[in-house]
């Protein structure tokens, strides 16, 4: 492939449209229109020139803004499609029952079509994915040609690229002094202004278009980032239930760090203290007021030997809460949830017709005992406990963990008048008694609840990546939203002046700034040759 | 200090009324109008009125916050509103850069239908639930507040130049689209009045009705109902029996919410129609006669230019931070956030369809049109509809 030369004395690399140096136009195929198309300067991209290989194919493909938009068309709508169900992650019930349970028919398909996991889908990725490498080739198929021909341009113009720009003017009249004065104004403005044989290129804020390039290098690294997630360790996210009173080894920490949680506070607005909440928990009934988990983090000083106990120092005391989670060494414990355990329930041993008790006892519930002895011939003892108590398929009673979230026993009472003893099924708000009528009863008298706070725990070492990303696509964004780039010529043509502008974006801008530059002196303000088309073709529309 | 507060958020109301009228004066009163000339008594007054307004506005939402301890920002009621003055700011601030008293008389009435629509929703002070107890609370909120008003400009700009452009001599797919917009927002007027209707009455009915689930539970109603809830039994003696049955996988009561608003938005707009003899859209055209369809084009496209980077600052940026604070993950794709990124992906799409497939004019101002769609569906119906995280935002 040759590379051209313009007649002004540029070599061009092939491919070019307009000449870097000059403007004058190199594709004969574009001689036509009324208007140059000045994107990209008509530089020659890579995808515009080469066709050939199944490499040049790709690129071709992927350089395309077409393709791009496609990609965030599709996207788009298929982000939609998950936010009509919630996903997976927000439900409390195996994805298998819940969707067709609470949305019939319609749930189920959701749940087949894998909707309810969208967002870690294959495909979801993959268009992430192509995204990411559409962003990184149309930029580079485009800022590299832009940047070379933004350099190369020469102040001097050709007069087909000046005629055909959309801001242009010929002056026959005109004072000696107005392109000093012009000059002048175009200073006041901060353009830059470089001169060749009396002709003038004033330039400004060329580096508004690199905006576009600086945002997308920010969302490929944000991406990236996004990434680095599946690499192993990279990224920690477990729950810790620690009980009031207990130390837990943090999760994931090398076994180095443990909290202590002292205590879990849940607080409630009180209407009377929050008088201008009044109303609105009259109409909410009770809000959450705070959420918080008093705790020691500790650190393990001692070799870690297995069975050994470790030896603890402490970092510091924290109280976590929502908003506020404690922080150490890359890790970040936020308080999440909580519940309330029992662990203790206490009893006592009663005649069922009299009443008269015969000695309380309290189950520890984490070690319950196998016999409570009373004093003067009573003794409670434990044939069976069931921490989680059910009834099974078959109807046998069970338990369905080792947590007491319902505990139920069988007791048996020995008693100096019934010494054989008599058993006794006892559960939260039931009793039966399986072999026929008892004497005596053990009657329940409270519970003991200890509140346990749920905790994530928390490692990102990715997050680097995404605050990086997100800088630099501010910095991108607002610098290729906020400036532009506008280019002013004023050239001597023929013993005319000639006035051509080009701006990126925001004419309305570029022409008034030109009225204030041009003010006082015989030169005319360019005409607009949009609007001039505009006013023929389609005002009347 | 409460009470002062919505006096002053009612002034504010008013006078964005009575600057509408001034905007449209401005423009009858003017024979020759373009960018170039300044702006005339009318839209004098009227841009005058509105910055009052605006300050009136700024008062309610300060006083507010020293009421409440917390910044107005947290429910519906309160963010709808912040919208609507963001709004209103926004149009300050672009109306000072073009110098155009049209795009008032486009925008304010859009401010005024949000905020009467945000003062339909419960408007005492609420307190904070731990996840807002956040200085975050008023960063992130009031910025994507602010993009999005500054995008919601374009839709005005977008709309003044679809009713210029599109020929309203015979009835096409087009003139079908842009009234299908005019009567959206007349339908939300519809919704305003008919709540307020019924609440100056006072109407109420209770039902007891079976969830999915098969649980018996209550509801009351403050609109007669016409969808009523699966196994309906009326509690309230006299009470409008409902027509039609929901099922219980239907939140019949917001339904039936929706078909008033439709009622209202029919009766209101057959009025309209009524009194005008043609389309709304047809019956604005004199009004942007003098305007040059490539100026608004630009204020569309520069107002998502200035709004673009400003929402992606609050509803994603401000956003993440504030989720890895309080919900330890910066990203979770609750509802509300992959509507954010819905939003921001069209913006960005719009953006590179107008730079590279030179998508100019009027495909721009219909693309300005759907990204304010997207932008409501956000406020209304991701709150309302889907709910999930932000889910107290819904009340």
């Amino acid at each position: 492939m040759n590379d051209v030369k313009c007649e002004c004395g540029h070599v061009n690399p092939h491919g070019t449209v307009l000449c870097e140096a000059c403007g004058k136009v190199l594709d004969e195929r574009d001689q036509s229109g009324k208007l140059l198309d000045m994107r990209y300067e008509g530089s020659a991209r890579r995808s515009q020139t080469y066709n050939k290989t199944v490499i040049d194919k790709i690129w071709n493909f992927f350089s395309s803004v077409k393709v791009g938009v496609w990609l965030i068309v599709i996207t788009l709508l298929a982000s939609i499609i998950g936010t009509i169900l919630p996903q997976e992650m927000y439900i409390n019930l195996p994805p298998e029952v819940y969707y067709e349970q609470e949305h019939g028919w319609f749930g189920k398909l959701y749940y087949q079509l894998g909707f309810h996991d969208l967002y870690g889908s294959w495909w979801y990725l993959l268009l992430i994915a192509m995204i990411g490498i559409s962003l990184v080739i149309c930029s580079l198929d485009r800022v590299v040609p832009l940047y070379k021909a933004l350099k190369a341009q020469r102040v001097t113009r050709h007069e087909g690229f000046l005629k055909r720009q959309r801001l242009f003017g010929i002056n026959e009249a005109f004072d000696q002094g107005d392109q000093d004065l012009v000059k002048q104004h175009l200073i006041q403005k901060r353009y830059q202004i470089r001169e060749e044989n009396g002709d003038i290129l004033a330039e400004k804020g060329r580096f508004s278009r690199w905006g576009p390039y600086v945002n997308h290098v920010g969302l490929i690294i944000f991406l990236f980032g996004g990434m680095l997630r599946f690499i192993p360790g990279y990224y920690v996210e477990e729950n810790l239930w620690v009980r009031e009173g207990e130390t837990a080894l943090v999760p994931e920490t090398g076994e180095k760090y443990y909290i202590q949680n002292n205590q879990f506070i849940l607080e409630h607005y009180d209407k009377e203290e929050n008088k201008k909440f009044e109303k609105a928990l009259e109409r909410a009934g009770q809000v959450v007021q705070n959420y918080q988990s008093n705790v020691v983090l500790y650190e393990r000083v001692s070799e870690n030997l297995p069975g050994e106990k470790p030896e603890l120092k402490k970092l510091k005391e924290y109280k976590v809460r929502v908003n506020h989670p404690l922080t150490f060494d890359g890790y970040s414990v936020y308080q999440s949830s909580f519940r309330s355990e029992m662990t203790a329930m206490s009893f006592s041993l009663a005649n069922k017709e009299s009443g008269q008790t015969f000695g309380d006892f309290t189950i520890d519930l984490k070690a319950p005992k196998s016999e409570y002895d009373l004093g003067n011939g009573y003794v409670v003892k434990i044939l069976n406990f069931f921490p989680d108590f059910e009834f099974d398929k078959n109807g046998e009673p069970s338990t369905k963990s080792r947590v007491p979230n319902n505990p139920a026993f069988v007791f048996t009472m020995i008693t100096p008048d019934k010494p054989k003893g008599e058993t006794s099924f006892v559960a939260i708000r039931q009793t039966i008694e399986p072999f026929g009528d008892n004497v005596y009863k053990v009657a329940f008298k409270g519970i003991e609840t200890q509140n346990v706070s749920g905790f994530i725990v928390r490692k990102d070492s990715s997050l680097w990546a995404i605050i990086l990303g997100g800088i630099i696509f501010m910095i991108g964004v607002v610098q290729g939203a906020y400036w532009n780039h506008r280019r002013i010529w004023v050239q001597n043509k023929n013993g005319q002046i000639w006035i051509a502008a080009h701006t990126n974006k925001n004419w309305y801008g570029l022409k008034r700034e030109l009225e204030t530059i041009l003010a006082n002196t015989k030169l005319t303000m360019p005409e607009d040759q949009l609007q001039k088309e505009d006013d023929g073709d389609k005002e009347e529309a | 200090m409460a009470t002062l507060s919505s006096n002053l958020l009612f002034i504010s109301f008013i006078l964005y009324l009575v600057a509408t009228l001034f905007f449209g004066g401005s423009i009858k009163a003017k024979k020759e109008f373009n960018e170039k000339q300044g702006t005339n008594k009318w839209g004098k007054i009227a841009v005058f009125l509105t910055i009052v307004g605006f300050v009136s506005q700024l008062g309610y939402f300060v006083t507010r916050w020293i009421a409440a301890g917390h910044a107005p920002v947290s429910n519906m009621y309160e963010f709808t509103t912040f919208f609507g003055m963001a709004l209103v700011g926004a149009f300050i601030v672009i109306y000072f850069i073009y110098r155009t008293t049209l795009l008032g008389l486009f925008t304010i009435p859009v401010a005024l239908i949000v905020i009467a629509y945000a003062s339909m929703f419960p408007r005492e002070i609420t307190p904070l639930i731990p996840a807002l107890q956040s200085y975050w609370l008023q960063i992130h909120v009031t910025t994507a507040a602010l993009g999005e008003a500054i995008l919601a400009i374009s839709f005005a700009a977008g709309l003044i130049y679809l009713v210029k452009a599109i020929d309203q001599s015979k009835a096409s797919k087009r003139t079908f689209w842009l009234e299908t917009i005019m009567f959206s927002l007349v339908t939300v007027l519809g919704f305003v009045a008919v709540s307020t209707v019924f609440s100056a009455a006072g109407y109420q009915e209770k039902f007891t009705w079976i969830d999915k689930h098969g649980n018996e539970a209550a509801v009351e109603y403050t609109m007669p109902a016409i969808t009523g809830p699966n196994d309906w039994e009326l509690v309230t003696e006299n009470g409008f029996k409902p027509l039609i049955q929901m099922p219980a996988y239907i939140n019949a009561k917001k339904m039936n919410t929706v078909i008033w608003s439709f009622i209202g938005g029919f009766i209101l707009y057959g009025l309209i129609r009524l009194i005008l003899r043609k389309r709304i859209a047809a019956s604005l055209k004199p009004l942007v006669k003098n305007i040059k369809l490539d100026f608004v084009d630009e204020i569309s496209y520069r107002s998502v230019l200035i709004g673009f980077p400003v929402f992606t600052l609050g509803a994603l940026i401000f956003a993440m931070i504030w989720a890895h604070e309080a919900w330890s993950r910066f990203w979770g794709w609750d509802p509300k956030e992959v509507w954010a990124l819905i939003t921001w992906l069209f913006y960005a799409a719009f953006m590179h369809l107008r730079l590279s497939k030179g998508w100019h004019g009027e495909k721009s101002a219909w693309l300005a049109v759907i990204g304010f769609v997207i932008i409501m569906f956000n406020l209304v119906a991701v709150n309302l509809v889907i709910a999930g995280l932000h889910s107290y935002a819904g009340s």
